[in-house]
């Protein structure tokens, strides 16, 4: 869905075209271990963004489950997960990209969902209408919205 | 129980207190309902049936873990919000809408003749060997013996008769069979509620087994019991059945959700019930 947006907004600047080629694709992502090296779309994350798309109901709703005290204004923080305060100094970027966009790779069957993987998925629906998916799957979070989450996740240092 | 240890270190460590995270367990109360017949408690913790005994030691009514607020509307039936479709559902009990003039009443006599029927569905009907819910009980008669077009499952005409009979019920054990020809139909809902669906990959018991007492977002994780139900939903301002309930958590893991009445729901909602085997049905219970 998002990503459909994307490309039809994108369609027709040179740059929105180049910029979409140089993504690494769900099925093109290589873990190694938990982590992903490289970042996934060449553009540095912009760590505010990262911290909106974190506390969206229909983005990352990262605190859904995670307190992050960093985060004061928020409310109702979830409980289920481990708080993200100082994250950045137990993993590397590296890591936090991976656990992002698949925390399955570093914690085999966790709860934590997978928010840049578009297949495996049982009765996958479009987006939360309850419905099948019409055409392609997107991953929850574009490959810039990782970048972004990546950026604030680095600024929760101890 | 590990939830509850992680939920209250949370709140410890991490300052959330004030946020009121810190109320993380099912909160103690007692459930004592004023009626037109006097005062009835119900039993809305219990030890956990057999078959859940490695999960749980004891089970717990979702409302325990509602504010105190939505807790208070459920003790007296002037209150309950629920009670207006209760209503709603004599009357078209009492109704003469069968194509040859039949009503319930005519077939039945009064609603107290469904007494305990609540207690024992989904029931695997002998005659037919289907899996039945109140809702196919219902629309049976509305279909065979009054020769009209079947209800919708989540119709108000249903809702409001599912909630008159639910009450019939109400204080009685939920003590649903799982043996004998229940039990294929058990396996298939139980398979289902450890299904990781939709692109959250989320199952039931990842969040109302491993997570229940702790807090997703504002939403504090019941059992998700099923022995309230049809409920009074303050968000939606009108009865939800269980049936809705399951498309809606199934729904919000990003699935493409089973609809209300179909076979794999039917399923789901035996082997939910059976969770509770040892609450109390609620009748119409009320949460937010
Ligand atoms: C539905 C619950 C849920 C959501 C939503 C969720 N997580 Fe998690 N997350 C977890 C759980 C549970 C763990 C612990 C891993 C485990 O043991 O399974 C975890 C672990 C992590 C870790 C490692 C923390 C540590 O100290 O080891 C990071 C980083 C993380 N999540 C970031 C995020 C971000 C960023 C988002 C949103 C984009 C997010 N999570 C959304 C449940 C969730
Ligand atoms: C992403 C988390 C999540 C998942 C997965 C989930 N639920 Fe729920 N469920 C909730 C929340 C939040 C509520 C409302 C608070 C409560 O009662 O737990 C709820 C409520 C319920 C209730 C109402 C309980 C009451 O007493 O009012 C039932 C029944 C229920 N869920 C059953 C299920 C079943 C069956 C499944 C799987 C098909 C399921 N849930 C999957 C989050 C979830």
């Amino acid at each position: 869905m998002m990503r459909g947006l994307a490309l039809a907004a994108g369609l027709g600047t040179a740059s929105a075209l180049a910029a979409w080629a140089g993504e690494v694709a769900p099925k093109d992502v290589v873990f190694e271990g938990g982590a992903i090296a490289a970042s996934l779309t060449g553009t540095p994350g912009n760590p505010e963004e990262g911290a909106r798309i974190m506390t969206t109901n229909a983005l990352g709703n990262c605190v859904a489950c995670h307190a992050i005290a960093a985060m004061p204004d928020v409310p109702f923080q979830g409980t289920i997960a481990p708080p993200l305060d100082g994250v950045a100094s137990r993993y590397s970027e590296a890591e936090l990209r991976g656990l992002v966009a698949n925390a399955k790779m570093t914690f085999e069957g966790t709860f934590m969902p997978a928010f840049y993987k578009t297949e495996g998925f049982v009765r996958p629906g479009a987006g939360y209408t309850g419905k099948a998916p019409e055409g392609e799957l997107a991953p929850i979070l574009t490959a810039q919205q990782i970048e972004d989450v990546v950026a604030y996740l680095m600024t929760l240092k101890d | 129980m590990r939830s509850h240890a992680t939920t209250l270190a949370a709140a410890a460590l991490w300052g959330l207190g004030s946020l009121g995270a810190a109320l993380a367990g099912p909160v103690e109360d007692t459930l004592t309902v004023t009626t037109d017949a006097g005062e009835i408690t119900l039993v809305t913790t219990a030890p956990a049936p057999e078959h859940l005994r490695d999960v749980f030691d004891t089970i717990y009514s979702g409302w325990h873990f509602r504010e105190d607020e939505t807790r208070d509307l459920e003790r007296d039936d002037f209150d309950n919000p629920g009670m207006v479709f209760v209503d709603r559902g004599r009357d078209m009990w009492n109704a003469e809408i069968g194509a040859n003039g039949e009503s319930c009443a005519s077939c039945h006599g009064g609603p107290e003749s469904m007494k305990g029927l609540r207690a024992v569905t989904p029931r695997v009907d002998p005659e037919s060997g289907k899996l039945m819910l109140v809702e196919d009980y219902i629309n049976e008669c509305v279909t065979e013996r009054m020769g009209r077009e079947a209800w919708g499952m989540t119709s108000n005409e249903m809702k409001d008769m599912l909630a008159l009979i639910s009450l019939q019920s109400r204080g009685e054990i939920v003590n649903v069979a799982i043996d004998g020809p229940a039990r294929p139909f058990w396996e298939k809902g139980r398979e289902l509620y450890y299904t990781r669906f939709g692109q959250l990959e989320m199952s039931c018991a990842n969040c109302h087994e491993d997570n229940w007492g702790n807090f997703i977002r504002a939403d504090h994780l019941s059992q998700g019991q099923v022995n309230g139900f049809p409920t009074y939903r303050l968000k939606d301002a009108g009865m939800v059945t269980a049936q809705q309930r399951f498309v809606g958590c199934v729904r919000d893991t990003r699935a493409e959700t089973f609809k209300a009445g179909s076979d794999e729901f039917k399923a789901l909602e035996l082997y939910v019930a059976s969770r509770g085997n040892g609450l109390a049905v609620e009748g119409v219970s009320v949460r937010h």
